[in-house]
């Protein structure tokens, strides 16, 4: 039998939620927000936006994060921009389209309150972001400009060059800095979080490691937030930074916080391919570039000519055939599965076989021909026309040319580039209710380790703005409600018996990790899991090798326990052991991520199940039976019990996604 | 696929911050000159381990070029011998099949060595909780478009935003002077008008932080922006002394 869970949505009409939410919520006055502590757990959008205002609130605050500098989390990665509805182009934007773009995008698997408040929000963030001195692009006459995503009808993104990432969390670094430099964040950097603690059921605290003694230090607080970003690296291979791992949440969840929709994953159309076995991560180029390249693939299998001599009749531009209406523009978890059916069927391209061109040689004579004619050039040659129309593609889309031809070795002005699906984002997360908290009392998750607000498939340029959401604007008032009833419990000790315990097991598992002294090492077992999920738990699931994955990883997780080698030792930087720990627990979560895939008897959004599908092949829904939130609730190490969240849509109509 | 090119990598190691350190020899073979330089170092780990000698540690995260966390010395130039990139970003095919390459970490009083590749940054943090922001508070800003800014201005400052915090500026300096990280962030702040009602305090504050963290003088050599991944330009140095001496004349 499965529990309800309470999300704590506010009564009353969706736009008039968060409002009232904000003028009844408990307060905590300023004297006793002195002694209240706040532990974050990760410093990037959503964890240092967090520290940086709980800090200016007068809350006492301990920031952590694994990486030598708060300034290097997984978020300065991101390259397209940031979502507000502003409407400063006057297009028709507002609140409720950025609302209905959101849950539709997600395929109706997000809850409606949660999204609508981050449509409120989102003109909040492009305002904060700019008094901090973020440097958006502008237009000639001094205000702000925008672009268009996938997956919407208006130009709401603003953007930074292809640095949007980088730039929002520098705002968000500075302004966190200041607030160490004024000594009200305490900030750990080179630190991994291995535990929280509770006591009485409540989150209390956390176990952490500093990374460069290896010593396990106790930190308590009156609340705790995990803004430890996603687990895409449970594939190996992804788009992520190398560190991205989900240790933090796994923890979390082992000490009873749900874990929601873990088998939403977002897999990115355009990604480089993998080269070669050697290979550690994949790099991204961005959607934009398919607003003028045209993907293809050659109509006979196995076509062994190159791109370039492969005339144009046959080729096979299998989005535009598939989808006249929209082209190579369909979302990406579409253009995704239309990769791989191609590649599956034999006709991929590239030593692998594993990748599809997309080709720009027909914007560069769309360019130049224009270019020409502007220039009054009317008996321009081919070759002219290209050159011209190759100059405006560099101007446009330069950088990324660059970035590809310096990681393949190949000219994409001269041959097609190669691409490939990879995997890029998890919508799935911690489950969290209205107040960003989990199930456990005092313990919240924001970011990109929540679940909450994009049901199974993500619209670009979203994420962003829901890290600095939680962070700036939801968290540090939600927080309040909980912390209300905090300002008679004192400072809490870490010299108690459930500190002590906590610590006792880390250090257990740690010493086991050290002493197993097997033969293979930490990164071929997270290989070898990558394989797995990327074969069984990826585009196309099916019952079948779900099945089969959930027994092949609770071998290796058997094999992993008996056979990993960390050299080194507990008490020195090591970055082996924590790669070892990380890996641990990705093996857990890709059991959790079959079963979860499994369950779901339906295809919505990135989850993908073949059995599934309509007659043309594309995701069907099933929202009279799983029109709900999967909550997993850990009964122990690879057993699980699934609590229902139903979702209700009271102000979107629900429809069928089509885009032929 | 493994590839045909054989390397003489001699890469420094040391154990800890106290420890001496020394260099150690590796020949690495069946290099594709499709692995970028990070890689090569993760299939000689994988061979340590299985000779059961302890990995090479380095810094490394976002392997893109935008994290700022890699951070190898490589033939006497801080991320190798390409311009314009970050040591991730750097692929084999820039070296030749039996090469000997010189590996070692940033020097510089400022970064001690954590262990073998590693070096401690946390003084670049230190420097920019001393003024490198806008003091605003959540809630308090007004609307985005209330201020415009010209867009030059705004092109400038984010190409001095651009700074990764690397800290290659600092090891290419002969003096190991921080100066074109601090101008960089001075610079992006001083081109806003949202960093003007901070200016001169900002400069005073980061500058004596830079001096106490026992970053060198500036010269005015260059090594720094010619080796800097992003190309940060010496201009900004030079607005930042003008911001700098603005600011100690009028305090
Ligand atoms: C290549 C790429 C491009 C992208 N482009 C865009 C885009 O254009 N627009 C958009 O909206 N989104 C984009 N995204 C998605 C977006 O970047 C992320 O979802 C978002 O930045 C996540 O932010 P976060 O704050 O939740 O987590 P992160 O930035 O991942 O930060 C996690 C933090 O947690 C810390 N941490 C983790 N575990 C522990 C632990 N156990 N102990 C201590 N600290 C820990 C880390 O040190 C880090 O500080 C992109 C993603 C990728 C991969
Ligand atoms: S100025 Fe250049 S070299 Fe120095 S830290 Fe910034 S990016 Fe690195
Ligand atoms: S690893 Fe991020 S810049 Fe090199």
């Amino acid at each position: 039998m499965s529990v309800q869970l309470d999300s704590k949505i506010p009564a009353g009409a969706i736009d008039d939620k968060w409002t009232k939410y904000k003028s009844t919520v408990p307060l905590v006055n300023p004297a006793n927000k002195r002694n209240i502590d706040i532990i974050v757990v990760g410093t990037g959008l959503a964890g240092a936006s967090a520290a940086a205002t709980c800090a200016e609130l007068g809350y006492k605050v301990k920031a952590f994060c694994f990486q030598d500098s708060p300034r290097r989390a997984h978020s300065i990665a991101a390259q397209g921009g940031i979502n507000a509805a502003k409407n400063y182009q006057n297009d028709g934007d507002s609140v409720y389209r950025l609302f209905y773009d959101t849950v539709k995008g997600g395929d109706y698997r997000s809850r409606e309150a949660n999204v609508h408040r981050l449509a409120e929000v989102s003109t909040n963030i492009i305002d904060q972001c700019v008094a901090q001195g973020v440097p958006f692009a502008r237009e000639y006459g001094g205000m702000l400009s925008n672009r268009s995503f996938g997956g919407v009808q208006v130009q709401r993104t603003f953007y930074a060059a292809g640095q949007t990432g980088q730039q929002l969390l520098l705002g968000a670094y500075s302004a966190l800095e200041r607030q160490i430099g004024a000594g009200k964040v305490e900030m750990f950097t080179r630190h991994e979080m291995l535990d929280v603690v509770t006591v009485d059921g409540k989150a209390r605290g956390i176990i952490a490691k500093n990374l460069i003694t290896g010593e396990l230090e106790r930190h308590s607080a009156h609340a705790v937030l995990l803004c430890t970003g996603g687990y895409g690296n449970v594939f190996y291979l992804s788009t992520n930074a190398m560190g991205s791992n989900v240790t933090a949440a796994w923890k979390a969840h082992k000490r009873g916080a749900y874990m929601a929709n873990p088998c939403f994953t977002q897999i990115h159309p355009t990604c480089i391919p993998v080269s070669g076995d050697h290979q550690s991560k994949l790099t991204l180029m961005s959607e934009s570039l398919r607003n003028d390249g045209r993907i293809w693939v050659p109509a006979a299998k196995d076509d062994k000519r190159k791109a370039n001599d492969i005339p144009e009749g046959e080729r096979d531009y299998y989005l535009e055939r598939r989808y006249p209406a929209f082209g190579n523009l369909v979302p990406r978890d579409v253009a995704s599965r239309a990769a791989k059916e191609r590649c599956d069927a034999g006709y991929g391209v590239g030593p692998s076989k594993m990748a599809v061109f997309l080709d720009y040689s027909a914007a560069f004579e769309r360019y130049g021909k224009i270019e020409a004619n502007k220039k009054n050039l009317h008996n321009a040659s081919h070759d002219e026309i290209v050159a011209l129309g190759k100059a405006v593609v560099k101007e446009k889309y330069g950088n990324l040319f660059d970035m590809y031809k310096q990681i393949t070795g190949e000219d994409p002005y001269e041959v097609p580039m190669r691409i490939y699906p990879a995997v890029h984002y998890t919508m799935g997360g911690l489950w969290v209710d209205y107040n960003l908290m989990t199930t456990v009392p005092g313990l919240y998750a924001l970011g990109e380790a929540n679940f909450s607000d994009h049901g199974a498939n993500r619209l670009g340029a979203s994420a962003l703005m829901q890290g600095l959401a939680d962070g700036y604007f939801v968290a540090p008032y939600t927080l309040g409600s909980y912390l209300a009833g905090e300002i008679r419990t004192g400072a809490i000790s870490v010299d108690t018996p459930e500190f002590e315990k906590a610590e006792s097991e880390v250090q257990e598992k740690l010493t086991k990790l050290i002493n197993i002294k097997g033969t293979q090492s930490p990164e071929s077992f997270h290989k070898r899991l990558g394989k797995i999920m990327w074969n069984k738990c990826g585009m196309a699931r099916n019952e079948k090798d779900l099945k089969d994955a959930i027994t092949e990883i609770r071998a290796l997780r058997e094999e992993f326990w008996n056979d990993v080698r960390v050299l080194g030792d507990a008490d020195e930087f090591n970055p082996e052991l924590d790669k070892a720990g990380r890996v641990a627990d990705f093996i857990e979560l890709g059991e959790l991520m079959c079963v979860d895939a499994l369950d779901r008897n339906e295809s919505c959004g990135g989850h993908f199940r073949e059995e599934y599908q309509t007659p043309e092949g594309e995701a069907l829904r099933d929202d009279e039976n799983y029109m709900y939130v999967s909550a997993w609730e850990e009964i122990k190490t690879g057993e699980w019990k699934l609590n229902k969240e139903p979702l209700v849509y009271e102000n979107i109509k629900i429809a069928q996604r089509s885009y032929k | 696929m493994s590839g045909n090119m054989n390397i003489n990598l001699k890469v420094w190691r040391q154990k800890n911050r106290k420890a001496k350190g020394g260099f150690e020899t590796y020949q690495v073979s069946e290099i594709s000159e499709d692995m970028s330089f990070l890689e090569m170092f993760d299939v000689l780990n994988e061979r340590l381990i299985s000779e059961g000698t302890a990995p090479i540690a380095f810094d490394h995260d976002c392997r893109e070029g935008i994290c700022g966390m890699c951070s190898m010395y490589i033939n006497g130039s801080p991320h190798g011998p390409l311009k314009g990139v970050t040591t991730c970003q750097l692929h084999m095919r820039s070296f030749k099949d039996g090469d000997t390459i010189v590996v070692e970490p940033w020097r510089a009083d400022s970064f001690p060595i954590v262990k073998d590749l590693a070096v401690d940054r946390s003084a670049f943090d230190r420097v920019i909780s001393a003024g490198g922001f806008v003091s605003v508070n959540t809630g308090n800003a007004q609307d985005g478009n209330s201020i415009p800014i010209p867009k030059d201005d705004a092109d400038k400052a984010f190409a001095a935003a651009a700074c990764i915090g690397c800290g290659a500026c600092v090891a290419a300096c002969k003096n190991a002077s921080a100066m074109l990280f601090v101008s960089a962030k001075i610079s992006q702040l001083a081109l806003l008008p949202q960093g003007a009602p901070e200016r001169e305090e900002r400069a005073l504050n980061m500058v004596a932080q830079m001096d106490a963290e026992g970053f060198g003088a500036c010269t005015n050599t260059g090594a720094c922006s010619a080796e800097c991944p992003k190309e940060i330009s010496l201009e900004n140095i030079a607005r930042m002394n003008r911001e700098y001496l603005g600011a100690a004349a009028t305090s």
